[in-house]
């Protein structure tokens, strides 16, 4: 049975896969059809959804066309979620790997290096890091990855832990791999379950982090988020309960269709649940 | 009681036609299949079978502890009249204990680790509102004595983590017999203990049975413990009964086929002669081994010291099967694991055909490991769920430099020399406990080792199966002319594969010669004390 086939089987994953298409072909089509700046003011201030033709989610604070801002953040939100947890992935997972497999005062020395960056709150240093970065897609990014590496390191680490002194790694051992090989080979594939599961919720506590640094405005300037409009609605969120509603769901049904595909991923990768299912 | 036993000689439980179904999509339609058995008053009734032959299951409905989605669906349980199967949950707990009482195999997971053994026999009389606090002490005392606990003042305020293995199996007991339950259902409950521990347990359920006129349902995969408590038998396999009656008859003269080949495949006590080595070269020497386990202190507990290896010596020949024996924490299981280098031992010699092998480290020891390779003990762990079989096998080779084709084409060869050509793109999960066993010793033969540590390669299987597995190592050992380190706590076991047999307790050789002086002449106590506690040996010996 191939891959997808695997995937499909999974109904939830299918559903989430669909709705991350969608979101991503919104952000695709952003340019075709609103070409103009999403910034740009086009009416008037405060329209509720649905009151003016061409505006059916109404407009903001400054008379911006929220179903524009909406299109156009869809590429920024994905894009900073992704990236940033690809490279917090990048950073956590060897990092933990290694602490976990060699253990000693390799894990020590590594250990105490995460633990200084767990204890200063994630996001006390998101701001210094971008406000010294100076605020841009980049710099959030990296901003974000930096906090939010520890948990993957941790988690990494407690698998590789309970999984080194297994008997199919020590018989790994005896016929001679490498520390790197049975790394990468043998444990490792059997950590991506929790591994899968935590990334697809750091894709959103990514988002949800840049909402807030665009809210103490230290968003880039020059993109719209979702984590922006919210940010600006939250002042008028009774008068203007769409400002803040609109983007909100889409984050919201972002995350939920990435823990969706999260899952059937992990689920299609794992050779025993795949065929028994079968 | 005695008023009834003259009025009623029926039985105590009789299950008839008892049918459990499993949920959908299991490997059968029904756990158990129109089963019918009685269990006499004051006797033992054994059942046996082999993992999977629904023996436990019939045990779980009398007690209401059947697991979800399983349910029964035809058939009564009848236990003094009243049908077990239809009773609500409540009036279940209320026979539990008081009129039916449980044992069960893992004496450490069915107590209470944070609560004293005290207590916890307390409880049993508190659950059902019996006697006041003081009186629940002294009963849990005087049940704490009778079960044979040593210094059972001290006992009763110990935590089950104090108490060892047979200690709170002991524990168990006495929680089963508090209420003086008619019936006891004991479900492998001597399966996790030593062999010497496991007959004191045996003979501590037989003497409560005899002085207590209880009725005991044993249930067990051993044919040697059958030989050992039961007077009568049921065999069950794949849900359904195979042989039912006296122990006597069922084990001398089996009917069915199936439990023949049950009892014949029990290690016997013949023992096969010992084929000369083909030369006197040692391929290894191991001398003054010591291995020291310590564990870090706290700021509030001293370190502790585990000698694991105190001057282990011996040597083995090119060509030999040399079986190493003992209980749990012998450091049989350390010897096998610093020959294989898992472990570094602390001092002594270690020499693999001229080769210091002791002293290698990293770089130097991985190219050098696959000369001597290891068979394991789980089937379950051994094998990377994640990695087909095939592949599994292939890693030494490929390690070692050998090209991915050529190693996967021999991979496929192994494959077909343990007997399962053909499923080299199949996950472990795909294969039986046995089937996996073959594919772990594949994987150890595939570097062409000159020497095979098997650490209790088949106490994890069933006795058929552990019969075929062995019979495979023989006949490998004869092909490929292997030398075999066989790390076991089964004696018998040992003594059909090995030529020579070591003895260890304690960290120490006790005993070491040629596997028929060891078995049938041994010279020290603790061998013999060992070879008495194997159940059922006395049928057999009177049987030959």
């Amino acid at each position: 049975m191939s891959f997808f086939a695997r995937f499909a089987q999974n109904r939830g994953a299918l559903i989430g896969l669909i709705i991350l298409v969608a979101i991503i072909l919104m952000a695709l089509l952003a340019p075709v059809l609103y070409p103009e700046s999403p910034w740009r003011m086009v009416q008037r201030p405060f329209l509720a959804p649905m009151e003016v033709e061409g505006f059916w989610l109404g407009t903001d604070t400054m008379g911006r066309n929220v179903a524009a801002g909406l299109m156009h953040g869809a590429w920024v939100s994905l894009l900073i979620g992704l990236v940033s947890t690809v490279v917090a992935l990048a950073i956590g997972v060897p990092l933990g790997a290694v602490a976990g497999y060699y253990g000693g005062l390799i894990d020590d020395a590594l250990m105490r290096f995460t633990e200084f960056f767990q204890t200063i709150p994630n996001f006390a240093l998101a701001i210094v890091l971008v406000a010294i970065m100076q605020p841009s897609v980049t710099s959030i990014v990296l901003a974000i990855a930096l906090v939010s590496w520890p948990p993957v390191a941790r988690l990494v680490r407690a698998e590789f832990m309970s999984l080194r002194h297994r008997e199919y790694v020590e018989a790994a051992r005896l016929v001679g791999q490498t520390n790197r090989t049975i790394i990468l080979r043998q444990i490792l594939p059997n950590t991506l379950s929790p591994i899968i599961v935590l990334a697809s919720l750091m894709v959103a506590t990514a988002i949800l982090l840049e909402s807030a640094l665009s809210f103490l405005g230290l968003g880039d300037p020059n993109v719209m988020s979702w984590g922006y409009m919210i940010g600006a609605a939250r002042t008028v969120i009774r008068q203007a309960w769409w400002l803040s509603f609109f983007p909100g769901l889409a984050i919201l049904l972002t995350v939920l269709a990435l823990n969706l595909v999260g899952e059937g991923l992990d689920d299609a990768l794992n050779p025993k649940l795949a065929r028994e299912r079968s | 009681m005695t008023a009834t036993d003259t009025t009623s000689p029926g039985p105590v439980l009789s299950l008839r036609n008892l049918t459990i179904a499993l949920p959908a999509g299991a490997d059968r339609d029904h756990a158990v299949e129109d089963v019918s058995y009685d269990v006499a008053r004051g006797e033992i009734l054994c059942v046996v079978g082999e993992s999977g032959s629904g023996k436990s299951m019939a045990a779980n409905a009398i007690m209401g502890l059947l697991p979800k989605g399983v349910r029964p669906v035809g058939g009564r349980a009848l236990f003094d009249g009243q049908d077990l199967l239809s009773l609500t949950e409540k009036q279940h707990r209320q026979l539990r204990g008081l009129r039916i009482g449980m044992i069960f195999q893992e004496p450490m997971t069915a107590l209470n680790p944070l609560m004293r053994v005290g207590a916890q026999i307390a409880e049993v009389f508190e659950a059902h509102g019996r006697l006041n606090a003081r009186e629940r002490q002294e009963q849990a005392l005087a049940l704490l004595t009778e079960v044979g606990i040593p210094q059972p003042e001290k006992a009763i305020r110990a935590y089950p983590f104090q108490l060892s293995g047979g200690q709170r199996q002991r524990v168990m007991i006495a929680m089963a017999l508090a209420l003086e339950p008619e019936l006891l259902i004991a479900d492998e409950p001597t399966t996790a203990l030593d062999v010497t521990t496991q007959a004191q347990i045996l003979e501590l359920i037989r003497d409560l049975q005899a002085r207590r006129d209880m009725s005991v349902m044993f249930i067990t995969h051993d044919f040697g413990v059958v030989a050992e408590v039961a007077n009568r038998v049921c065999v069950m396999r794949h849900g359904r009964i195979v042989e039912l009656g006296d122990a006597e008859t069922v084990l001398k003269h089996p009917r069915h086929a199936y439990t023949r080949a049950l009892i014949e495949a029990i290690p016997s006590d013949v023992i096969p002669e010992a084929r000369g080595a083909e030369t006197d070269t040692a391929l290894l020497e191991v001398t003054g081994l010591n291995k020291v386990f310590r564990s870090r202190g706290g700021l509030f507990k001293p370190a502790r010291e585990v000698h694991a290896l105190r001057d282990v010596s011996f040597s083995l020949v090119k060509g030999e099967t040399i079986g190493i024996v003992g209980e749990s924490g012998s450091g049989k299981s350390t010897l096998g694991r610093c020959i294989v280098r898992l472990e570094r031992p602390d001092s002594g010699h270690l020499s693999l055909s001229g080769t210091d092998f002791m002293h290698l480290t990293g770089e130097a020891l991985r190219r050098e490991r696959h000369r001597v390779q290891m068979i394991f003990q789980d089937p379950y762990a051994s094998l990377n769920p994640r990695t087909r079989v095939g592949m599994a096998i292939a890693q030494g080779p490929i390690a070692n430099g050998v090209a991915r084709g050529k190693a996967l084409a021999r991979a496929d060869e192994l494959l077909e020399l343990v007997g399962l050509g053909g499923t080299a793109d199949r996950f472990p999960h795909e294969f039986s406990g046995g089937q996996r066993q073959r594919i772990g010793i594949a994987r150890a033969l595939a570097l062409n080792p000159e020497l095979i540590v098997a650490d209790e390669a088949v106490s994890a299987l069933d006795v058929s199966i552990q019969a075929q597995i062995l019979e495979l190592l023989e006949e490998l050992k004869q092909k490929l002319s292997l030398s075999l380190l066989f790390i076991t706590h089964d004696l018998r076991v040992a003594a059909q594969i090995c030529d020579r047999i070591i003895v260890m307790q304690h960290g120490r050789i006790v005993e070491q010669g040629p596997a028929r002086d060891v078995f049938l002449a041994p010279r020290e106590a603790y061998t013999r004390e060992l070879l008495d506690a194997i159940p059922g040996r006395e049928h057999e010996l009177a049987d030959a």
